[in-house]
């Protein structure tokens, strides 16, 4: 039932890999499809999941002249496609130190100049195998709104397809993190009871009761553990446990 | 791949007992949680590290007799993959103070310490940086940071009790004080938490909690922080130099048995290279892609226990390798998908596990082990024989997303779970709406090589951090708590190295004699087989096609 030999087996296509023709099984994605075709993946395969980026794929169908991408991990191959993985891309990225900015909107901007000479043709848009909306992101960079491109930017795996398709020479990817961790440190509150929870266990107020936890028999462990209060899946952030003496 | 009729007919079932699911939901009534003493009966009778024959003992090395899977000990009883009097040690390839294998989540946290504490870092990597199961782990990291509700004594109570009370306490110890100063480092770098408006960190039950206390960035919390600290090494490019697709494959010890570096193996060139350090730290992660049982796996493709391997060579002991966790959801359908994790956050938000029936039978926030037994009886025809068909023959149950939509307002599953919605998308299936079809997968190694709480392992100048080490999670690790072991240890680690670099003085002359020794160690367990390790990479080629690719003691056919 969970045995990972348990292909279906079903009716063979032609897929162009770089060029060179195989014939597999029409229900397997690209990745799938180039390995029933005798290809040991190195580069161009990470997580298998779809959110790690190693294998941003651009493919074309017969009788079109239209650029499509998908990752290979997750699109099944069509007949006759033609297919090449870009593993790698040689992006620039500007090297910084986070405590030096300040998440003002420049930012990006000094970070990454280039941003400027986007001509807004929305190749990067058409190229994102997430779907994410590039060429808003980079109009929000642009006009320095960071929370924005944060947000916009979110699902971004890195792969480099956006940068690959640009005629401007953007690396919007590089662009897209920079935002979001400049978002997240300092345009986003930082959590109050985080800083004071750290400070309780820097003065060492939870020492003694974790130390009489570590040296306790086995039974004790078990009936605190059987004993103790669960937080009502739909409580409220304002819940608070009848015991409040350990917390 | 859109569901087919015949598992619409099942679905309707579903949506037959969900309005009162959730009104039961709302009032607080939960399906009834296994007593400690139930959990075990069920255990035993389906859990797979039960299941006879499965396991052997290990006839070579320090942990000699400990019986662990078939799968691991196949590759402890293998020879190393290269002629260790071939590499010529006199002239390192590269010179460092600390060489940290593996760039996953602990591998990035300890470069990056390693850094900060003055020392110049090698990381050197199978596949790409990031390319790990950190960058894959979806639902969440936990952390008792919730003033005045939690604290970090009932998040150890809970860590012991998922992990069946044998855990280590002081490693248990190290990672429950360390937890709020992790989120704390992390925000502080840049990540992107889901928060509240003031700041307020959104947390939430997993499975086995007390409190909510898993912190999350919507569904793709490991991805978050693995982009995060990559890009913060990446800031260190004078301290930090990342080596891609060149893995570990043997550490080098010196004469007086100190770790002094390791053998790379460029995937590419097919050379070795000698990497020269005063301190190494092992972060190579799990061993999903060894299919252990034929189980399918939500790993990484580089998760195949390389580390273990190497160490386990140069003497250090390994623990609570015995289990290995099946994550409970794992997608069934579409087959695509097969073996893709769907996170617990989604039973953290109160999703229902069901039936063939459309039926609870188990409650959805039981500790792994227990929720994935549960499910393999249902499903099992030696158990209950309730699972819901695949087209292809399989067996599933169903997790009730679109109850979240009801519970928590229209909308909340595709910005609560965007990865996942985009995912089932591709598909033709709308998770908001219908429910996803899945099965147990082969998810996390709960045990590995033996550390102590300052990551030191037996060999001085070796430390371990993350899924490599065994102890933390006891024999069952809790959602969340692995993203939160790769940092809180990989940082330790990393620390420490650096200082151990410093202050223990010039190192001997670089030998491998270990790994002679251990060669022969193995011919004279009478083992005969020809087999070499560790692996590096899985082996999904056609076998119809490897027929055919004759060339004597290839690697494998490169894509590139």
């Amino acid at each position: 039932m969970t045995k990972t030999s348990d292909k279906p087996v079903d009716e063979l296509v032609p897929i162009f890999f770089m060029g060179k023709r195989y014939e597999v099984p029409s229900s397997l994605t690209i990745q799938k499809a180039l390995e029933y075709a005798g290809y040991r993946h190195i580069r161009g395969c990470g997580c298998r999941g779809g959110v790690c980026g190693a294998c941003g794929t651009v493919y074309r169908l017969p009788d079109s002249y239209r650029l499509q991408v998908g990752l290979a991990c997750q699109t099944v191959v069509r007949p006759e496609m033609h297919l090449m993985i870009l593993p790698y891309y040689p992006g620039n990225r500007a090297c910084f130190d986070i405590e030096e900015l300040s998440g003002s909107g420049d930012d990006p901007a000094r970070l990454y100049p280039e941003i400027f000479k986007c001509i807004g043709c929305n190749a990067c848009t058409m190229a994102c195998p997430m779907d994410i909306d590039v060429m808003h992101y980079m109009a929000q960079a642009i006009r320095g709104d960071i929370a924005g491109v944060a947000e916009t930017s979110f699902d971004c795996i890195m792969c480099g397809l956006c940068a690959s398709r640009c005629p401007a020479e953007e690396v919007q990817f590089n662009v897209a993190i920079l935002a979001r961790r400049l978002n997240a440190k300092y345009l986003v509150p930082k959590a109050a009871h985080l800083e004071k929870r750290v400070k309780q266990i820097e003065n060492g107020e939870f020492e003694e009761p974790l130390r009489e936890l570590m040296s306790m028999p086995v039974e004790k462990l078990k009936k605190l553990y059987e004993e103790r209060e669960i937080e009502p899946q739909m409580a409220g952030e304002d819940w608070t446990p009848r015991d409040t003496r350990y917390v | 791949m859109p569901y087919p009729e015949s598992l619409r007919k099942f679905i309707e079932k579903v949506e037959a007992t969900r309005p009162e699911r959730v009104e039961r939901k709302k009032r607080g009534e939960e399906f009834p949680a296994l007593k400690l003493e139930e959990r075990e009966p069920v255990l035993k009778a389906f859990h797979p590290d039960f299941i006879d024959g499965t396991k052997r003992k290990i006839k070579v090395g320090p942990s000699k007799n400990y019986s662990v899977s078939n799968e691991i000990v196949d590759l402890l009883e293998a020879k190393s993959r290269m002629n260790p009097d071939a590499v010529d040690l006199s002239k390192p390839d590269f010179e460092t103070e600390v060489l940290v294998i593996g760039a996953g989540g602990a591998g990035t946290a300890a470069a990056i310490l390693a850094a900060e504490n003055g020392a110049e870092v090698i990381v050197a990597t199978k596949l790409r940086h990031g390319d790990a199961n950190t960058m894959m782990a979806e639902g969440g990291i936990q952390a008792a940071d919730k003033v005045g509700k939690d604290s970090p004594y009932y998040h150890y109570l809970d860590i012991l009790g998922g992990g069946h009370f044998v855990n280590d306490p002081e490693l248990v110890y190290t990672l429950v004080i360390n937890a709020p100063d992790v989120i704390k480092w992390l925000e502080n770098m840049g990540t992107s938490f889901s928060k509240f408006r003031d700041g307020t960190m959104k947390t939430m039950h997993g499975g086995g909690t007390c409190r909510k206390r898993m912190h999350y960035a919507a569904d793709i919390t490991g991805a978050e922080i693995m982009k995060t600290i990559r890009d913060e090494a990446r800031n260190h490019e004078d301290m930090i130099e990342v080596i891609e697709f060149c893995p570990a494959v043997d550490l080098v010890l010196d004469d007086g048995g100190r770790c002094t570096g390791a053998v790379l193996y460029n995937l590419e060139t097919a050379e070795y290279m000698f990497v020269k350090s005063r301190a190494v730290v092992i972060a190579t992660g799990g061993s999903g892609r060894l299919h252990i049982q034929g189980f399918m796996t939500t790993n990484h493709y580089g998760a195949t226990a390389d580390g273990i391997v190497m160490a386990y060579r140069a003497g250090v002991p390994i623990s609570f390798l015995h289990t290995v966790q099946y994550h409970p959801t794992g997608v069934v359908f579409p087959e695509q998908a097969e073996g893709i994790l769907i996170t617990e956050k989604f039973r953290g938000a109160g999703a229902n596990i069901l039936n063939v029936h459309g039926r609870q039978f188990v409650y959805e926030r039981e500790p792994r082990d227990v929720e994935a037994a549960c499910i393999i009886r249902e499903c099992s025809p030696a158990g209950r024989g309730n699972g819901v068909p695949t087209p292809t023959g399989k067996f599933g149950v169903w997790l009730d997303s679109p109850m979240i939509d009801m519970l928590k307002g229209e909308g909340t599953v595709r910005k609560e779970f965007p990865g996942k919605h985009i995912l089932f998308r591709r598909f033709g299936i709308d998770i908001a709406r219908d429910p996803m079809l899945v099965h147990p997968t082969l998810h996390y190694q709960n045990g590995g090589l033996d550390i102590n709480n300052k990551c030191e392992t037996c060999v001085p100048g070796l430390y371990a951090a993350g899924e490599v080490t065994g102890g933390v999670h006891g024999e069952n690790r809790l959602m969340g708590n692995s993203l939160l072991d790769v940092i809180v240890f990989g940082r330790i680690a990393g620390a420490n190295a650096a200082e151990y670099a410093r202050s223990a003085g010039e190192p001997g002359k670089p030998s491998l004699e270990h790994v002679k020794r251990y060669n022969h160690e193995i011919e004279e367990a009478g083992i005969s087989e020809d087999r070499i390790a560790p692996m590096l990479l899985p082996d999904y080629r056609n076998p119809e096609v490897k027929k055919k690719q004759l060339t004597g003691k290839e690697f494998g056919t490169l894509s590139w």
